[in-house]
């Protein structure tokens, strides 16, 4: 029998779908909806000492015919007043118990996060976030993203807020840093029982070119947007690993965040440890009804590997994640094109002469548009079967035995690694390359 | 124009019948579930008569989670992969899809679901359990797509199922009616297959329900009977000359062709009588198999007929030509058929009237008659107080329950003639229907 439910460091919830706090978690009305369609839990917009917005908030990258496949906005913390968003919030507890409610909040002075503590728990709010993370805006006013790059103020605030919450507390990090783990340990440290990452990326997502103005535009003028999206995963997962793998930071429930959309990017980041997933831009996107997605493929996922809770794989790709210098130097792939799903495009061809290692050969024949590989010259890199538009036309095929190993790291304790600018030991020694004139031939 | 030659091999025969709708590969199916816009409120779902979570098995596939595209689809339709081929998409979900008013080609759902449901049965993936035991029986008189769905829907809930099916095969019309280019008998047998081996009903061949006394035994042996006869024989038209050798209807005829393939023999020239869909199937198969000469006789104008447009289009390029405004008067010939007389046709006063000063013959070896079938009307008037609508079709409430309360029908029964789907739908909701009745 599968159960999603989860207790995320105190806070239980009937499944690991949360929204984050964003534009979908503004009021009570989205949250009871997004409750019904069947949204596990709900990061409320943060609160705080209301805001005045902008007009023209929100800015997206498009690719070929993909709609925002990144996003970044402008819009900073609530502009509600508190007193409207606790009396929802406390409606919004009444109808749905069980579920998630959590309070995403900043504030300024220690007096300002004790009362605020107090309200929200008093609304009914089952835990509280901590958004040290908005870069726009709010950091300007020594809030946000400005807290989150300071570990040391980082760590007094989560200290004074600990000491006020009678609820679990999630802090909430900045991806605006150049490494996770100083105020992921500031947040341990100051006593948090969970973090969630990432918020949003400094970003400027295009220039109007009649104006030259970045996007969103307000009145001629625009300002560095925070960047969401599919296009942040790979940067959300690398640093949830960064978390997961700590000794330390790696022993309390990560939530993760960024460009979630699918089942298969929610079943990623638990297997890089996260307890969690909060989504923001899919719902701006498509609306709450993606959870069905999201939900049916996940029980697919567990059902069809004998999972009965997402802890049973929480984390299992963690082992696998390691560091470059202990990757094995022995593994070689070769690419193999299938002649027959072969549809000429050449694109495997001229993305490796001009691209890459230059292991690709073209036919003498011009009726003959399937490439062939150089063995010996291929390293084994992928990019040809990466823009390969065919499905399973290129693969990579595995050419060693599998007994060897020996990495970077194991040839440097055997004094076995190039150290001179022209050692013998160069990887790339003896591998073909074409002569420079010979590009002039072509 | 013939543009087919008669086929003589199987291999000819499938040349000539080539699959309209031909299965996607992994490639296709990917970049057009791509496409999908993901609507809210999506008016392919409210376009689909068993309303599919169409964005959602697009947005599985496009996940790779394949077997839960099949669960949302077969949870809304049990005979999702028949009716991902064989359904009239161009005026359902394909028809309603937003991209037609931006004249962009709309998604091809019929095609992608298709492809779902395809992979899943290939795969044999078990996605659905029988009920537990609730210890009663339903018979369901008729195995095709709507007895199929309603033992389907059943077996879900509990019941024990047995199915009577007169014929030899399952899938009723899917399998023995409807045109060789739209679905094999492969891929109808092998959806039925799969959902027997998960749902375990039973289903006796040649046993044909016709007798006061079988009714009787049903009534005692189960707590409720489902009716999915659909219709039976192509109606007489009452002309002369009807009973001619070669003068066929045009359901017996398709279900010749369906189960001999390029055995069947079409001679040279062949008249389809009316202009339904099934008209446009028989006109499109004569041709396809190998008839120097296909005629279409429609009565009225070709702005009236029945059937849909891309039918009709579909008869004339398999070169087929058409008559409109015309009508039969009788058969000519001596013992086998020679010919068909038409009287001319004309509106008058929003009627139409047949002007026999203007006649002619055609001149034909066969004549194909796709003029209606007849109501299976026999079964019911041995149903104690069953009633019937004024078009002989089952009259039913909104759970499918007969006016004899251990009765519920479907399907072509009580419409009177309609899609696959719409009878998978109402074998769905019967089954439902039954349980409500039976838990009241």
């Amino acid at each position: 029998m599968i159960d999603l439910s989860v207790n995320f460091g105190g806070i239980k919830a009937p499944n690991p779908f949360w929204l984050a706090s964003a534009p979908p978690t503004n009021s009570g009305y989205q949250i009871m909806k997004a409750f019904e369609a069947g949204w596990g839990g709900a990061v409320w917009k943060t609160l705080g000492v209301p805001v005045v917005n902008v007009s023209s908030r929100y800015g997206s990258v498009n690719y070929r015919n993909s709609k925002m496949m990144g996003f970044s906005n402008i819009e900073l913390i609530t502009d509600r007043t508190l007193a409207d968003n606790l009396r929802e919030m406390e409606e919004v507890k009444k109808y749905f118990p069980d579920h998630a409610v959590i309070a995403s909040l900043m504030v300024e002075s220690r007096a300002e996060w004790e009362q605020i503590i107090k309200d929200v728990e008093n609304a009914g709010a089952d835990g509280i976030e901590l958004n040290f993370g908005c870069p726009h805006g709010m950091c300007e006013r020594g809030m946000g993203s400005a807290v989150g790059q300071e570990p040391e103020v980082l760590k007094t605030i989560v200290g004074w807020v600990k000491e006020a919450a009678n609820i679990p507390v999630i802090t909430k990090l900045t991806p605006n840093i150049s490494d996770i783990i100083p105020p992921g340990l500031a947040a341990l440290q100051g006593g948090t029982d969970s973090i969630s990452l990432i918020n949003t990326i400094k970003s400027i997502v295009g220039i109007d070119l009649d104006t030259y103005a970045p996007y969103p535009i307000v009145d001629g003028k625009g300002t560095n947007g925070g960047y969401c999206g599919p296009a942040v995963k790979p940067i959300a997962m690398n640093m949830l690993k960064d978390l997961a793998q700590h000794p330390e930071i790696g022993r309390i429930p990560l939530s993760g965040i960024g460009g979630i959309e699918t089942w298969r990017d929610v079943v990623e980041f638990i297997l890089l440890g996260a307890t969690s997933v909060q989504v923001c831009t899919a719902v701006m996107h498509y609306g709450f009804g993606i959870v069905r997605e999201m939900e049916a493929g996940l029980r697919q996922f567990m059902e069809e590997r004998n999972y009965n809770t997402i802890y049973d794989f929480a984390g299992k790709a963690l082992p696998n994640v390691t560091e470059w210098k202990h990757l094995n130097l022995e593994h070689k792939v070769v690419a193999e094109i299938n002649a027959d799903k072969c549809v000429g495009c050449e694109l495997c061809y001229i993305s490796c002469d001009d691209g890459a290692h230059q292991a690709i050969s073209l036919s003498d024949d011009p009726l003959n548009r399937i490439p062939s590989i150089i063995e010996e010259n291929c390293v084994g890199c992928n990019l040809c079967s990466l823009v390969c538009p065919v499905e399973d036309c290129i693969t990579m095929v595995k050419k060693d035995d599998g007994t060897e190993h020996s990495s970077w790291n194991e040839r440097t304790l055997n004094n076995d690694i190039p150290t001179t600018f022209n050692d013998d030991r160069a990887g790339g020694k003896g591998h073909f390359v074409p002569k420079p004139s010979d590009a002039l031939k072509i | 124009m013939a543009e087919y030659k008669k086929p003589k091999t199987e291999a000819e025969f499938e040349n000539n019948f080539k699959q309209k709708n031909p299965l996607m590969n992994d490639t296709e199916a990917y970049y057009e579930a791509s496409r999908c816009l993901f609507c809210y409120d999506a008016p392919c779902i409210q376009a689909c008569p068993t309303s599919i979570d169409i964005p959602l098995f697009i947005k599985q596939i496009h996940t790779d989670n394949i077997t839960g595209a099949s669960k949302t689809i077969f949870e809304s339709n049990w005979l999702g992969n028949a009716c991902g081929i064989v359904c009239p998409t161009g005026v359902l979900c394909e028809g309603a899809c937003v991209y037609n008013h931006q004249d962009v080609p709309p998604i091809k759902i019929g095609r992608l679901q298709n492809y779902a449901t395809n992979k899943t049965i290939d795969a044999g993936k078990v996605i659905f359990k029988v009920g537990e035991s609730n210890g009663k029986k339903i018979a369901i008189i008729g195995a095709g797509p709507a007895g199929i769905a309603c033992a389907c829907e059943a077996r879900t809930l509990g019941y024990e199922v047995d199915l009577f099916e007169a014929k030899e095969k399952p899938s009723g019309l899917t399998v023995y009616g409807i045109a060789p280019y739209k679905i094999t008998n492969e891929e109808v047998l092998k959806e039925v297959e799969y959902l027997q081996n998960q749902l375990d009903f039973n289903i006796k061949y040649k046993a044909t329900i016709n007798s006061k006394a079988a009714l009787k035994s049903l009534e005692d042996d189960y707590d409720a009977i489902f009716i999915g006869v659909g219709l039976g024989k192509t109606r007489n038209l009452e002309l002369e000359g009807e009973e001619k050798e070669n003068v066929i209807g045009a359901v017996e005829f398709v279900e010749e062709l369906r189960m001999k393939h390029h055995k069947l023999a079409v001679p040279k020239k062949v008249v389809i009588l009316g202009g339904g869909n099934t008209a446009m199937d028989a006109a499109s198969e004569a041709a396809r198999m190998g008839a120097k000469k296909t005629v279409l006789a429609y009565r009225n104008s070709k702005e009236k007929m029945g059937a849909y447009r891309f039918e009709y289009d579909l008869a004339i390029s398999a070169g087929v030509d058409s008559l409109f405004n015309v009508t039969p008067i009788a058969i000519t010939g001596n013992g086998k058929v020679e010919g068909v007389k038409f009287a001319k046709t004309e509106m008058v006063d929003g009627k139409l009237k047949t002007n026999m000063n203007n006649t002619f013959i055609v001149r034909c070896d066969m004549v194909i008659k796709a003029t209606g079938q007849a109501k299976q009307g026999h079964l019911y008037g041995l149903i104690d107080d069953l009633e019937i609508d004024t078009k002989k079709r089952i009259k039913t409430n909104d759970e499918f329950q007969t006016s004899n309360p251990m009765y519920f029908a479907g399907g072509d029964a009580i419409n009177g003639g309609a899609e696959v789907v719409n009878a998978a739908y109402d074998g769905k909701m019967a089954a439902q229907g039954i349980h409500n009745w039976l838990n009241k």
